[in-house]
């Protein structure tokens, strides 16, 4: 097998991840208009999470991602209620603000607990093997958990009843109003679940890399990318739009240093902001 | 009678304050966070462990008097901002008369301007970068051998036991790593080892995939390369699990610590160019020996010292030598002191260079090449597979045979 062919899978594989990552980020920024600086210390609480669930109990790190969904979704709840309640709807800079005390809240707390240490998740799946190259267990079972959670959004948001006052909320807030639907709940519910989808991508994230309480700083910059890229109004898109950052890398790292990947990302941010402001997968606003 | 009294209670300050305890006080700072925290607090233990034993053993013994010794430390949080900082403070408002380095060559260097400036000792430990001895200074003492030096034996030995294979250099971008890397490289050059990748990462890199790829693709049998613990570790559980085929492995820093064992399959067969191992049975001629120092660790620690720990130790020994030697806790004695030195103690042969184009760089000291290998039993431990004279088992080449070959190997060597 080709080197690039090989580099290519892996960053088809990797981008379901930055894809998953990126998801929770777009559904809250779309819905409500709050861009969360907390979602960088929610796939890091993730990663911590999995980690200790791991290390007290020998059970498949797979299935410790529902009870850690479950966790994701109830801290979303409390920092909606403490950061983000009286914030909705007004200057952005605003939730800004206090979505980032919350973060560096989070992350005091976490480096008091865990220091600055690097901690590893010592789960491993066979991998499969193709010529010289390897893909690891834990990467493939990654990318098809990322796609699963991705299209249990896709279905929630689509065929269920919450779902559709969701989009109702995102499309008019006040208008869903006189519908008869709770905006507060709603956006209350949103907020958890895009934290609880950061959360599990982080429990990801933890099977296949090491990983501090600062870590979700990087991926909370790749989500930005990823969620320009994908456009607002289509959470789910933003799982195709990981996968095609993660190609592009796959495509560009045989040919250059690894280094200038942080450079080809970002230029790729400036492209999309410029030509594509919608992004790719955006519904007119 | 007033004038009897007087004298009486003159004479007892005076006795008193001839016996009154003196102190001598050692700053420095440990990476309590960051990414170097694994290699620091080991280099922390040394310096802990060697104050506790010369205290209870009633101080430094110089010019007559004793000296209990007392540290000044801080968390520099791995940024050397940070060190700048903390450094400043130390000799300023804690007055340190002595300093001794944080971990890591970046750190280091930081450091150096501030006591340079400060016209203050400082011995460096866990600091190998070459570049910091040679900027024109007057009280630097380095314990570690220096970075132009650290494949030098992993190379020697890759070229005699497969001079036809090929390799793959991937080395962390900080100036430690860069400088081994740059001297590795030249170095297989000139014995006629095939170079076949190079390149270089950031040191906060966790995805080595990418990189892996790269070098599987090149066709490399042999690996040199890493940074410190937390890219090391993550380096060799990836090759590991990626299932990069290679005859030879060699990591900086991070296989040298006990730690390293946490990653089961993955550290077995992994080197690492090392400043000390127990098995390095040196005579030494003050101090502990190797076995008596580990076993002090152990008992404090719980856990095997790593060459950090012997580095950071040493590096007390040496001080105390040189104070005593002086006499005095007199900057310009014993610098003096330090600039005579050329002594064996448990962590070898310490001898500073004493020219100003590169005063302090560690001129007496080798390293050794360490390899984890399971014993019988099947469980992890590090033996020293080179030079000959250190030697504990015969390497195990290739690697990617696995822990079954290794036993049936060294029943055969042995």
């Amino acid at each position: 097998m080709s080197g690039i062919f090989a580099s290519l899978l892996d960053g088809l594989l990797v981008g379901c991840v930055y894809g998953l990552a990126a998801i929770g980020l777009n559904l809250i920024w779309g819905v409500m208009g709050v861009i969360n600086l907390t979602h960088g210390a929610m796939i890091a609480l993730g990663m911590f999470g999995l980690y200790l669930l791991f290390s007290s109990l020998a059970v498949n790190a797979y299935i410790l991602l529902l009870p850690i969904l479950a966790a994701g979704f109830a801290a979303g709840i409390v920092v909606y209620w403490m950061a983000v309640y009286r914030v909705v709807g007004r200057p952005a800079l605003m939730s800004l603000l206090s979505t980032f005390a919350v973060n560096m809240m989070i992350i005091g707390i976490g480096t008091t607990l865990w220091s600055t240490s690097p901690y590893n998740v010592n789960f491993n799946l066979p991998g499969i093997s193709l010529g010289p190259y390897t893909f690891t267990g834990n990467h493939i079972a990654a990318a098809i958990a990322a796609v699963i959670l991705a299209g249990a959004l896709h279905l929630f948001l689509y065929y269920t009843r919450f779902g559709r006052a969701i989009r109702a909320v995102a499309d008019n807030r006040d208008a869903a109003e006189l519908m008869g639907i709770s905006s507060t709940r709603v956006l209350m519910v949103t907020f958890g679940v895009g934290s609880a989808l950061a959360v599990a991508s982080g429990g990801l994230i933890a099977t296949l890399f090491p990983f501090t309480i600062l870590s979700g700083g990087v991926y909370q910059l790749r989500s930005f990318v990823v969620t320009v890229l994908a456009g607002l109004g289509r959470p789910v898109g933003a799982l195709f739009a990981g996968i095609l950052l993660g190609l592009l890398e796959g495509a560009v790292t045989p040919f250059i240093a690894i280094s200038w990947i942080p450079l080809i990302e970002f230029g790729l941010f400036v492209v999309v902001l410029v030509l594509f402001p919608r992004g790719l997968f955006g519904r007119n606003a | 009678m007033r004038r009897v009294f007087t004298l009486f209670v003159f004479a007892l300050f005076c006795w008193t304050a001839a016996r009154a305890q003196q102190t001598v006080t050692i700053g420095f700072t440990v990476s309590n966070t960051g990414s170097l925290n694994v290699d620091s607090l080991e280099q922390y233990r040394g310096f802990e462990l060697w104050r506790d034993q010369v205290n209870a053993a009633g101080g430094i013994k110089a010019g007559g008097k004793s000296y209990q010794i007392k540290f000044v430390t801080y968390d520099d949080e791995s940024q050397p901002q940070r060190v700048q900082q903390l450094y400043t403070r130390m000799i300023l408002q804690d007055k340190a008369q002595f300093l001794f380095s944080p971990y890591s060559s970046g750190l280091t260097a930081t450091a150096a301007i501030v006591t340079e400036q400060n016209g203050k000792i400082m011995i460096t430990t866990g600091a190998a970068e070459d570049k910091t001895y040679k900027l024109g200074n007057q009280y630097l003492f380095q314990m570690f051998t220096p970075a132009s030096d650290y494949l030098t034996s992993a190379l020697d030995l890759l070229k005699a036991k497969d001079a036809s294979t090929q390799v793959a250099f991937v080395c962390a971008d900080d100036s430690f790593s860069s400088a081994v890397a740059a001297a590795g490289k030249a170095y297989a050059q000139k014995i006629g080892l095939k170079v076949v990748f190079d390149e270089a990462y950031s040191p906060d890199t966790t995805d080595f995939g990418p990189i892996i790829d790269k070098v599987v693709a090149s066709k490399a049998t042999a690996f040199v390369g890493g940074g410190h613990y937390a890219d090391g570790a993550t380096l060799a559980r990836q090759l590991y699990s990626r299932k990069a085929k290679l005859e030879f492995l060699s990591l900086l820093v991070a296989p040298g610590s006990p730690k390293f064992t946490e990653l089961g399959n993955a550290a077995f067969g992994v080197t690492v160019p090392s400043q000390w191992e127990v098995q390095s049975a040196y005579k030494p001629q003050f101090g502990p020996t190797g076995a008596e120092f580990a076993k002090a660790y152990q008992a404090k620690y719980n856990s095997p010292p790593s060459y950090e720990s012997a580095g950071g130790y040493a590096a007390g020994l040496i001080l105390q030598h040189a104070i005593e030697q002086a006499g005095a806790i007199d900057t310009a004695k014993v610098a003096s002191a330090l600039n005579s030195t050329n002594a064996t103690t448990f962590f070898g042969l310490t001898k500073f260079a004493t020219g100003a184009k590169e005063h302090g760089l560690q001129m007496g000291h080798n390293m050794v090449l360490a390899q984890w290998q399971e014993d019988k039993s099947g469980k992890l431990d590090k033996e020293v597979v080179w030079p000959a004279q250190a030697q504990s088992a015969q390497i195990v080449f290739p690697i990617w045979q696995g822990p079954a070959k290794t036993i049936a190997q060294a029943k055969q060597a042995k």
